[in-house]
C-alpha cells in the first residue's frame, strides 16, 4: 500500500519559517510510524530530524502529533489509522522547534525537578526494606508507569495558557511521592503545589488523560491531590 | 569548548548512574549520554533484579553464586560472582531505601519471583528470587536513580554523543564529544572516565534492543587500545514477539506462562525435565528453533506460542501489564484469550570491555590497565556472566559493579591531580575524522552497510554457527568495512545531523562484529549462548578460558586467552 507522508520541516540553519514537505512510501498495515520515518530517512531524505530510541513505547523519545493527534511514532501502526494511507506528521505542541520534529523538552524537565521528584524521608532507613502495603502501592501504581514523554504537558490547554504552571507530568510526579507512604515530605510538598500555577491550575480538562500512551488516569491523580490538599486544609481548621 | 571535570561518566543507564552517586558530593562529575538519560535502554529491563533476599521461600547467596556459575556453563569468574551475588541483597536494600516502588508481600516486604535458571539447593528446583516492579523494574530503577541525580546536582550533558577517548602516555584524561544540537565539538578533560555505555544488539536484525545500543563505548575502547572479552557470547532471548523483537520477558514464563509448538505440546519439558520453560535463555533459544527446525514452528513458521491464557486477569494487569500491552499493540493479541508468537531475539553482550572486579580496564591478558580508564554495566565484561547471563542478573550487575567502579573511582581521583594534555587541541583528531566523513564524495550509505551487516550476523552468528559459515563471514565483514570509507553524508547540516551518527555507529558496530565472529570462528566447542554445530560439545580442555581481542588497525583483532577464575564449582555438566 502506498502511503503519503506530510512531515513537519524547519532548519533554523536555512529556513526563516516552517514548511510541510511531502514523502511517499510502500507500507503494511503493521509497520510502526517510526519504521515509516526511520524508511523516509535512510532511503530518501537523511536531513529529518526526530527522536527515538527503544523503540516500544518505553524510551518516551518520540511523541510527535500524528494526524492532529498526539501519539508515541513507535506504538502507532498503520493500521491503527482509518485515514489508512494519508498521514500528517508534526512535533509535539507548547515546545520550541530545534529542528523539524526535535522540540526543546528543558522547559519540561525544568518543571520536573522543580517538584523534587525524589523520595524524601526523616526516618531513619532499616537493615533491610521499609515495609510498605501492597494497597498503599497499587494506589500511586499509575504514576509509575509515566515515561516522561511530555504529551500530556504538550496537550494541556493550560500549560499553553500558563506557562508557570506546573503541568500535568510535573504534578503526576508529585502524586507518586505524596502517596507513597515512605516519603516523609506530604507537608512541604503539599505547600509547594498548592496553588494557581501548582495543583489548582488544573481544570480538569482531561487532554492528558485522553492522549498519554501509558494509558495513565491522569486527571483522575491529580484529583486525588486535590483532594488530600482540601483534607489537609479541614484537619487544620 | 572546553570543560574540566573530576570525573566524566559516559551512558546514563544504571551503571552510569549508579556510579555517579557513589561518587558522591565532593567530586565534580558529569554524565554525558547520546540520549537524554531516562531514554537510555535500562529502562527497558522489564522482569526483574535477582537477590537472595529469602522474602518468599529460603534462600542463600551461595545458591545464587551456582546458579550463576552453573548459567555461565562455568566460564564466569567466580572471584567476581561471589562479590556479585553476596551484594546482592544489599544493593535490593539501598534501592529500596532510594525510593524504587518494588511490588510488596502481603506481610509489606519486597516481592520475589520465579526466573530461568535460579534454583534452590544448588539446582533442585525453581526459586523466586527476583525482585521486581510489575514488568517495568529498569524503567522506575532508571527514574529513581536518575531523580536521586536531580537531586545531587550532577551535571548531565544529553544528547552528547562520545567520539575519542584522550589518553596520554597510558593514561586517560578525558573524552571527546559531539553536541548533537548544534555539532560543537566539546573536550572534557577529567582524572578518570567511565564508560557505561551499554550493549551493542543492533548489530542483528532481530533485536530487543534500542536504536542507540550500537556499542559505541567499547568500540571506541577497544580502537583505543583496551581489551575486549569474550565477544562470541551473544545472548539470544527466547521470547521476543514474532518478526518485531520486542521483548516478552521471561517473567511472564516465571508465573507460570508456558512455551507450545504447534502440537500444543509444552516441549521444554522435554529439553529440561526439571526447571521446564524456566531454563536459561541459551537453552531456550535452542530448544525453540530445534522445535521450528523440526517443523514443530506454527504454522509451519519460525515462532512458537507463549501461552499466558491461564494465569489470570489479577497476574497479567498487576505483573505483567507491560508485556500484556506490548502484545496488544504490536501482535494484535489479548495475551488474557491468545498466545503470543515469539522467537528468539538478540538481547545482551555478556562480553565487553575487560575490567577487573573494581571496574579497571584491562588492555591484555596481563592484568595491564589504562590508568584512568573505567567501564561498567553491558559494555564490561567482568565477568560474571561468562557464556550465558541469568534472567534479572543484569540489573544487579549494573548496581553492583557501577557501585564499585564508583568507589574505586573515588579513591583512584584523590591519589592524582590532572593529568597534562598540553599540547595539540585534544578535539583536533575527532574534527579531522568528522570533516572526513563530510567531505566524502563516495556513494555508500550507512544504512545499506548496516541492514547487510545486520543480516549477515542474525543468519551466521546468532543462536547456531558453523565453521564454513564464520570463516566466509569474517571476509563480509572486512569488505563491510572497505565500503565504509565510501559512506557519503548526505546532511551538510550541524544541527541533529543523524545521517553523520549514524556512519559513526555502523563503523563501531562493523569492528564489534568482527570480534564477535573471529570468538565464534576460533572457539572449537559449544558453550552457553556459543552453539557450534561442527563443535557440539563443550570442550574443557581447550576452551575453559576467556577469549581476548586487541585492535589491530586494518588487519583482524589479535586474539588471546585468558583463565577462568574457578573456587568453589568445578565445571560439570550442565543438565536442567
Amino acid at each position: 500500500m502506498k502511503s503519503t507522508f506530510i512531515i513537519y520541516r524547519y532548519d533554523p540553519a536555512v529556513d526563516t519559517e516552517a514548511h510541510y514537505q511531502q514523502y511517499t512510501l510502500e507500507t503494511e498495515p503493521t509497520d510502526k510510524i517510526l519504521d515509516c520515518l526511520n524508511r523516509i530517512r535512510w532511503e530518501q531524505d537523511p536531513t529529518l530530524a526526530y527522536r527515538f530510541s527503544c523503540a516500544h513505547g518505553i524510551c518516551g523519545s518520540d511523541a510527535l502529533v500524528i494526524n492532529g493527534r498526539i501519539e508515541l511514532a513507535c506504538q502507532k501502526l498503520i493500521r491503527d489509522f482509518r485515514t489508512a494511507n494519508n498521514f500528517v506528521i508534526e512535533p509535539l505542541p507548547l515546545f520550541n522547534v530545534i529542528k523539524d520534529l526535535v522540540v526543546d523538552l528543558n522547559p519540561f524537565f525544568e518543571k520536573h525537578r522543580h517538584v523534587r521528584p525524589y523520595l524524601i524521608s526523616d526516618t531513619e532507613a532499616p537493615e533491610r526494606e521499609r515495609l510498605q502495603e501492597s494497597d498503599n502501592q497499587s494506589f500511586f501504581e499509575p504514576a509509575l508507569r509515566c515515561i516522561l514523554c511530555a504529551s500530556c504537558t504538550a496537550a494541556c490547554p493550560i500549560s499553553r495558557a500558563n506557562p508557570d504552571y506546573f503541568g500535568p507530568a510535573a504534578l503526576l510526579r508529585s502524586f507518586r511521592y505524596l502517596f507513597d507512604s515512605r516519603d516523609t515530605a506530604t507537608g512541604s510538598r503539599l505547600a509547594q503545589i498548592d496553588s494557581p500555577d501548582g495543583i489548582w491550575g488544573c481544570r480538569t480538562m482531561w487532554w492528558c488523560t485522553d492522549v498519554c500512551p501509558k494509558g495513565i488516569p491522569v486527571t483522575k491523580c491529580l484529583g486525588q491531590i486535590k483532594r488530600l490538599v482540601k483534607e489537609k486544609e479541614k484537619t487544620k481548621t | 569548548m572546553n570543560h574540566q571535570y573530576d570525573v566524566v561518566i559516559v551512558g546514563a543507564g544504571l551503571a552510569g548512574l549508579r556510579a555517579a552517586i557513589e561518587l558522591g558530593e565532593d567530586t565534580r562529575t558529569a554524565v554525558i549520554s547520546k540520549v537524554f538519560a531516562t531514554r537510555s535502554h535500562s529502562g527497558a529491563a522489564q522482569g526483574g533484579i535477582g537477590a537472595a533476599l529469602g522474602n518468599e521461600e529460603e534462600d542463600h547467596w551461595k545458591w545464587h553464586m551456582f546458579d550463576t556459575v552453573k548459567g555461565s556453563d562455568y566460564l564466569g569468574d567466580q572471584d567476581a560472582i561471589e562479590i556479585f551475588t553476596r551484594d546482592a541483597p544489599r544493593t535490593i536494600y539501598e534501592l529500596e531505601h532510594m525510593g524504587v516502588p518494588f511490588n510488596r508481600t502481603s506481610d509489606g516486604r519486597i516481592a520475589q519471583r520465579a526466573f530461568g535458571g535460579h534454583t534452590s539447593n544448588f539446582g533442585k528446583a525453581p526459586i523466586k528470587r527476583a525482585c521486581y516492579a510489575a514488568d517495568r523494574t529498569g524503567r522506575v530503577i532508571l527514574d529513581t536513580l536518575w531523580e536521586k541525580c536531580l537531586q545531587r546536582g550532577i551535571d548531565f550533558f544529553n544528547e552528547f554523543q562520545i567520539m575519542n577517548l584522550t589518553v596520554r602516555d597510558g593514561q586517560c584524561c578525558g573524552v571527546t564529544a559531539y553536541e548533537l544540537a548544534n555539532g560543537t565539538l566539546h573536550h572534557f578533560h577529567s582524572k578518570a572516565v567511565l564508560l557505561a555505555t551499554g550493549g551493542a544488539g543492533k548489530i542483528y536484525r532481530t533485536s530487543s534492543n534500542a536504536f542507540a545500543s550500537t556499542g559505541d563505548g567499547m568500540a571506541i575502547a577497544f580502537r583505543a587500545g583496551a581489551a575486549l572479552e569474550d565477544m562470541e557470547f551473544v545472548q539470544f532471548h527466547p521470547t521476543g514477539i514474532y518478526k518485531l523483537g520486542i521483548l516478552i520477558s521471561e517473567a511472564a514464563r516465571g508465573e507460570g506462562g508456558v512455551l507450545h509448538n504447534n502440537e500444543g505440546e509444552r516441549f521444554m519439558e522435554r529439553y529440561a525435565p526439571v526447571i521446564k520453560d524456566l531454563a536459561p535463555r541459551d537453552m531456550v533459544s535452542r530448544c525453540i528453533l530445534r522445535e521450528i527446525q523440526s517443523g514443530r514452528g506454527i504454522d509451519g513458521k519460525d515462532y512458537v506460542f507463549l501461552d499466558l491464557t491461564h494465569l489470570g486477569e489479577e497476574v497479567i494487569s498487576g505483573k505483567l501489564s507491560e508485556i500484556s500491552g506490548f502484545a496488544r499493540t504490536y501482535a494484535g493479541v489479548d495475551v488474557t484469550k491468545d498466545p503470543i508468537p515469539v522467537q528468539p531475539t538478540c538481547h545482551y553482550m555478556m562480553g565487553g570491555i575487560a575490567t577487573d572486579t573494581d571496574g579497571r580496564v584491562m588492555i591484555d591478558d596481563q592484568d595491564q590497565t589504562i590508568a584512568g580508564l573505567y567501564a561498567a554495566g553491558e559494555c564490561a565484561c567482568v565477568s560474571v556472566h561468562g557464556a550465558n547471563r541469568l534472567g534479572c542478573n543484569s540489573l544487579l550487575d549494573v548496581l553492583v559493579f557501577g557501585r564499585r567502579a564508583g568507589r574505586s573511582i573515588r579513591r583512584y581521583i584523590h591519589t592524582i591531580g590532572f593529568p597534562s594534555i598540553s599540547g595539540d587541541d585534544p578535539t583536533g583528531e575527532t574534527a579531522e575524522q568528522i570533516a572526513c566523513l563530510m567531505d566524502s564524495t563516495g556513494e555508500e550509505r550507512s544504512s545499506t552497510i548496516r541492514t547487510e551487516m545486520q543480516e549477515i550476523m542474525m543468519d551466521n552468528v546468532s543462536v547456531f554457527r558453523h565453521g564454513d559459515a564464520l570463516f566466509k563471514v569474517m571476509d563480509k565483514l572486512r569488505r563491510l568495512k572497505e565500503r565504509c570509507r565510501y559512506i557519503s553524508i548526505k546532511d551538510k547540516g550541524r544541527c541533529f545531523n543523524r545521517d553523520l551518527l549514524d556512519a559513526m555507529e555502523v563503523g563501531y558496530m562493523l569492528d564489534l562484529a568482527e570480534t564477535i565472529t573471529l570468538g565464534a570462528l576460533n572457539r572449537t566447542e559449544s558453550r552457553g549462548a556459543h552453539f557450534r554445530e561442527d563443535y557440539p560439545d563443550r570442550d574443557d580442555k581447550h576452551w575453559l578460558v576467556h577469549s581476548l581481542f586487541r585492535y589491530a588497525g586494518l588487519k583482524p583483532p589479535h586474539f588471546l586467552t585468558k583463565p577462568v577464575n574457578i573456587t568453589d564449582f568445578e565445571p560439570q555438566e550442565r543438565k536442567y
